[in-house]
């Protein structure tokens, strides 16, 4: 229960330092990793409410919805990154 | 700037607040049936013994589908802005040694996690990021299209996950089981056809998704004179 707690309170922290850098750093690569911080900390909070003890087994459906969200959080990245070093050439 | 800052804050930790409240609630304050009991019930229906699989390829599949498809627009977002970039310098003896062997140990393992997934923690998208990886490893060490295929094939390999998904579910329509239903005698394969296909357009797409733009059929003169890495 503690360990559940932990770690989903510190999902909320990470969700929480995500969106103030998003906020208040310019830079679009920084906004970018900004946004991947709070997505790490969504997929910290719905691991942890998946967890339910240490003798059943996880609630699958969030595993699988972190699980579809990593692979879409990456491509979303990796089109962002590309949009950006488009941009950056072209001011050049 | 410095208001601004302090408001951030504030708000910050308004919403935090009200996060941690939900999460607390969802965690504790629940004592109701959880949709985790009704799927783990079911497990047995999928063809597949891992509950992960059995909720991503079966009880869901309409969502890995549609998640294959935001992986091909993505590609295709990023092919749209241009060419790829040029590669980096061919690597050292050292760095090709250690390339040399690890990029066939991660296709290895691919192949082990897309079989795996059917019992255990693994599956496809966990198959297609190690098959990406070795794209990404070929392609820092110098080699200019990540062990990607000529780009015909590379085409078909991108769109390989929609393509045999919704063939699959099509068939399956069409002998009268419904859309993305599989029958039970057959799941397992079907599945396991369909996270192979989905492992292939997985890595291909991240590996392409790498050299940041569309890799030219015939590198151009501009590419090869593009100057040293990045």
């Amino acid at each position: 229960m503690i360990t559940q707690l932990v770690y989903g309170l510190a999902g909320i922290v990470l969700f929480l330092l995500g969106v103030w850098s998003f906020l208040v750093h310019d830079p679009l690569l920084r906004k970018l990793i900004a946004l991947n911080i709070m997505g790490a900390g969504v997929f910290h909070i719905l691991m942890a409410v998946a967890y339910r003890g240490l003798d059943a087994p996880p609630d699958p459906i969030p595993h699988a919805l972190v699980l579809t969200g990593i692979v879409v959080a990456v491509s979303a990245t990796a089109l962002a990154l590309t949009l950006g070093q488009r941009l950056e050439r072209r001011d050049d | 700037m410095r208001t601004r800052n302090a408001l951030i804050i504030i708000a910050l930790a308004l919403i935090g607040a009200a996060l941690a409240w939900a999460f607390l609630d969802a965690v504790a304050g629940q004592t109701d049936a959880r949709l985790a009991d009704l799927a783990l019930e079911r497990v047995p229906e999928s063809g597949v013994s891992n509950p992960v699989t059995s909720v991503l390829l079966n009880y869901r599949a309409y969502d890995t589908l549609l998640e294959l498809a935001v992986l091909l627009a993505s590609i295709l977002g990023i092919w749209s802005t241009g060419p790829a970039l040029p590669g980096f310098l061919p690597a050292g003896p050292v760095l090709s040694g250690l390339v040399a062997s690890v990029v066939p140990l991660l296709v290895l393992t691919a192949g082990y996690m897309l079989w795996v997934g059917g019992h255990a923690p693994g599956g496809a998208f966990q198959a297609g990021a190690l098959l990406g990886a070795a794209g990404v490893v070929l392609r820092l060490a110098g080699e200019p299209r990540a062990g990607l295929p000529p780009l015909p094939w590379l085409r078909l390999a991108i769109m390989l996950g929609v393509l045999t998904f919704t063939m699959t579910a099509l068939v399956l329509m069409a002998v009268g089981a419904g859309f993305l239903t599989f029958p039970l005698a057959v799941a397992k394969w079907l599945i396991l056809f369909v996270e192979a296909a989905a492992t292939l357009a997985i890595g291909a797409t991240l590996a392409a998704a790498y050299l940041a733009g569309e890799p030219l059929a015939v590198p151009t003169a501009s590419d090869r004179h593009g100057g040293i890495g990045h």
